[in-house]
């Protein structure tokens, strides 16, 4: 092979040997059916639909399809309990069940881990070391906050709002569960939670794990469908709060499906992040958070770094040797543990992303895609960058939610400011340079709510995270999590 | 020897307040503010949704340097808004009795408009460490959290109080470094346009607090819907307008304020959460390393 100066030299000469993780100690029912008021029940019409492994696409279970009075009764089981057991409880004893919850998960990780690779399509390696942990430290860290809400809120009384009504994506199934029933449940809340009609295995191995941490009956009701079932949760009357997040446009929806209630609302939608990459950054460094900000999870994230502006000087160079990179990247089996990039997540997503593959190319840009092989069943996409872009592309300003980075170059800082901030968005950005003024700089100009400087999609329980403009409305996490889910009174 | 004529006093031409200019309103138009016996006090600039739309213009070009300014100057700032308008007291006591209050009530709303300036003054350089945070993560990050202006503010200023409440819903949007473009009661205009030359005397920039006048009814919609709003604050109506805000409010996701059946004269009606609700929470991540 043909060497190149400046290549980084990944390959040793030993191929990969498959390392799949077991599957023969995770147990998937055949059927699932709803949690409501603590117990699993036949949805009231009868109707169930598939739930497939998008890596092979083999049916893995069936799951219940709720309606109007499946919500409905969750509703009611939700408000029952929270009247009842729950708002009477003492706070700490109320913590020391979401503990129980964060327990369990840790116990349960590794079986976890597995369900959600082979539901989602994500690379064992993230569920096993970033979603399930994360989940059950989410709920460890907000546990500890129900006997101490007061001093979260200075000069402030918090109350529980009553029945919080929570829909979350197909992309962080259980970590997007924990992020909305922890905090949730540590205020004194009910909820009633509708995981992603693709991915619903592991909430509803979550709902176990609720059952047997002894959670009074309806503090927590989950229940599986499409958007119609997400549509009867927000529009009903009895729900005091709704928690989504998803796309901008389904977020629109919602917020004028709610004008004129009483309900209380967060939002966390969609993103286009920039990453902006200086001359004087660490490029090495930079080239592995430029990977980890768009591939993570198939690109299949709010906060992905999915606009790369690089300073002209070292563009050529960045981009080398994010080729250089891309190539060395494993797509393939998700329960793999060598695997890089797992499966797209189903049929109609890898179709969306495919289109906008033509659209970029449409436009004019230059596609570069890497050449590894892909599975023959299941659904796919290669790590994929566009070059020769511009500000007005359908590429650069639409979210894609897959594997595909829009590449342009700024000379000034200002420019690149500039370009970056020119999007509906703002949920994330990323910044890379050695300066610590350019940093300071850059970080509180970008008009973001999460900025990471010098690395890309971290998160924590105890880090606040949500969009400015169209990317959403509130934060979930740390402190400021909290007031998604409470009231505040006057002390008295 | 002519006979001695009692001086003719000089009426005020009341405007709208836009980019630190007062215009009229460039439709032209104007209503008649009239005192319970049906004579005219003042025409009133009635303003337009392009009057709004050029305020929304300067709002946003203003909001990079207010919003980048020092608490510690934002605090001085209003700090002067308040010294000016204790020494136009008696002008503004004057224009709430003309609208129809006891001189005794309008002297207590005008101390309490300056002490209300005062108390959110205070609060320029303070509330950001009160609702800052820095967060113990588990990797090896340092990782914190700010408050950010969100950025342009449009607020329905409240109908019953026209200038306490008026001022109650400017100060804690400007003392977090948001611009805003307001709409005055429509029936209580008269101390909103002279809050606006109060605030030109201050050292308030131009373009920091847009003023109009006008009718609820016609303008309540793209104060809603504009596109380049970040926030929209109200303070009157029921569930029907409310429905109506929001609803446009959504086009671009715009935080919604409800600030409805609050008692402005009440203490509880001053407090830091009113500027948290136009700041938007930002977090910074950085490894720490060699």
């Amino acid at each position: 092979m043909e060497s190149q100066p400046n290549k980084l030299a990944f390959d040793s000469g030993w191929a990969y040997s498959p390392a799949p993780e077991s599957t023969d100690h995770v147990h998937i029912d055949k059927k699932y059916d709803l949690f409501i008021g603590g117990e699993f029940v036949a949805p009231v019409k009868g109707g169930y639909f598939e739930t497939i492994n998008p890596a092979t696409e083999e049916v893995l279970s069936s799951v219940a399809e709720a309606t109007d009075a499946d919500v409905d009764r969750a509703v009611k089981a939700a408000r029952k309990a929270y009247r009842g057991a729950w708002s009477k409880m003492n706070a700490a004893e109320r913590g020391k069940y979401i503990f129980r919850i964060a327990r369990i998960l840790q116990e349960r990780a590794r079986e976890f881990s597995v369900i959600e690779s082979l539901d989602g399509g994500k690379p064992i390696r993230e569920s096993r070391d970033i979603d399930i942990p994360l989940a059950a430290a989410h709920f460890f860290y907000y546990a500890g906050w129900a006997d101490k809400l007061g001093y979260a809120f200075p000069g402030r009384t918090p109350k529980a709002l009553g029945v919080a009504g929570q829909i979350i994506p197909w992309n962080f199934p259980l970590l997007m569960a924990a992020w909305k029933i922890a905090p949730a449940l540590a205020c004194g809340n009910t909820v009633v939670l509708k995981p992603a009609e693709t991915t619903p295995l592991t909430a509803m191995k979550l709902a176990e794990v609720i059952r047997d941490a002894g959670l009074p009956p309806g503090v927590v009701n989950i229940v599986t469908g499409a958007g119609k079932t997400g549509a009867a949760i927000v529009n009903h009357p009895d729900v005091d709060k709704i928690a989504f997040t998803g796309s901008t446009d389904v977020g629109r929806l919602i917020q004028r499906a709610i004008a004129g209630t009483k309900k209380k609302y967060t939002l966390e939608l969609g993103g286009k992040a920039a990453n902006i990459i200086f001359a004087d950054a660490a490029i090495d460094q930079a080239v592995e958070g430029i990977v980890n900000g768009i591939f993570f999870n198939q690109g299949h994230v709010c906060c992905a770094g999915s606009r790369l502006f690089v300073q002209e000087s070292v563009a050529d160079e960045v981009i080398q040797k994010l080729k250089d990179r891309m190539e060395t990247l494993i797509v393939g089996d998700p329960l793999d543990k060598n695997t890089d990039v797992g499966a797209i997540n189903s049929a109609p997503q890898l179709e969306k992303i495919e289109s906008y593959l033509k659209i970029g190319q449409q436009e004019g840009a230059e596609m570069y895609q890497s050449s590894c092989p892909v599975p023959k069943r299941g659904y796919w996409c290669r790590p994929t960058i566009f070059t020769g872009v511009s500000q007005s592309n359908r590429v650069v300003q639409e979210e894609i939610f897959g594997p595909v980075l829009a590449i342009q170059t700024f000379r000034t800082l200002e420019e690149g400011l500039t370009k970056a901030n020119n999007t509906p968005y703002g949920l994330s950005g990323g910044v890379w340079t050695d300066k610590g003024a350019k940093i300071f700089k850059m970080t509180q100009q970008v008009r973001a709510g999460v900025i990471w400087a010098n690395t890309f999609n971290k998160f924590d329980p105890t880090s606040p995270f949500g969009g400015y403009k169209e990317s959403g409305v509130g934060r979930e996490g740390g402190l400021h999590g909290l007031g998604a889910y409470v009231r505040l009174e006057p002390q008295s | 020897m002519t006979a001695k004529t009692a001086r003719v006093p000089v009426a005020k031409t009341y405007k709208i307040y836009i980019g630190g200019k007062f215009p009229r309103s460039e439709s032209g138009r104007f209503y008649p503010l009239e005192d319970d016996d049906g004579a005219v006090i003042a025409n009133i600039c009635r303003g337009s949704r392009k009057d709004f739309r050029n305020a929304v213009v300067a709002a946003r070009s203003a909001q990079p340097g207010w919003g980048a300014s020092s608490a510690y100057l934002r605090g001085q700032i209003l700090y002067r808004v308040a010294e000016m308008l204790e020494g136009r007291r008696e002008q503004f006591v004057a224009e709430l009795v003309l609208q129809g209050i006891t001189k005794r009530k309008a002297q207590a709303e005008v101390d309490a408009t300056t002490d209300r300036l005062i108390y959110y003054a205070g609060w320029s350089d303070k509330y950001q460490q009160i609702f800052s945070a820095v967060n113990p993560v588990s990797s090896s990050h340092f990782n914190f959290s700010v408050l950010e202006p969100t950025g342009v503010v449009s607020i329905l200023a409240p109908e019953e109080s026209g200038l306490l409440g008026l001022v109650s819903n400017i100060a804690p949007v400007i003392v977090g470094g948001n611009t805003c473009v307001v709409l005055a009661s429509q029936n209580l205009p008269l101390c909103a346009v002279s809050l606006a030359e109060v605030l030109h005397a201050s050292d308030v920039p131009g373009g920091v607090v847009n003023i109009l006048t006008g009718f609820r009814e016609e303008l309540a919609g793209q104060f809603s819907s504009h596109m380049d709003v970040n926030a929209i604050v109200y303070c009157d109506g029921d569930a029907s307008v409310a429905k109506q805000i929001q609803e446009k409010a959504a086009d671009n996701i715009k935080r919604v304020l409800s600030r409805v059946e609050i008692d402005w004269k009440s203490h509880a009606s001053q407090n830091p959460y009113l500027i948290q609700e136009t700041q938007e929470v930002k977090t910074t991540w950085h490894p720490i390393g060699s």
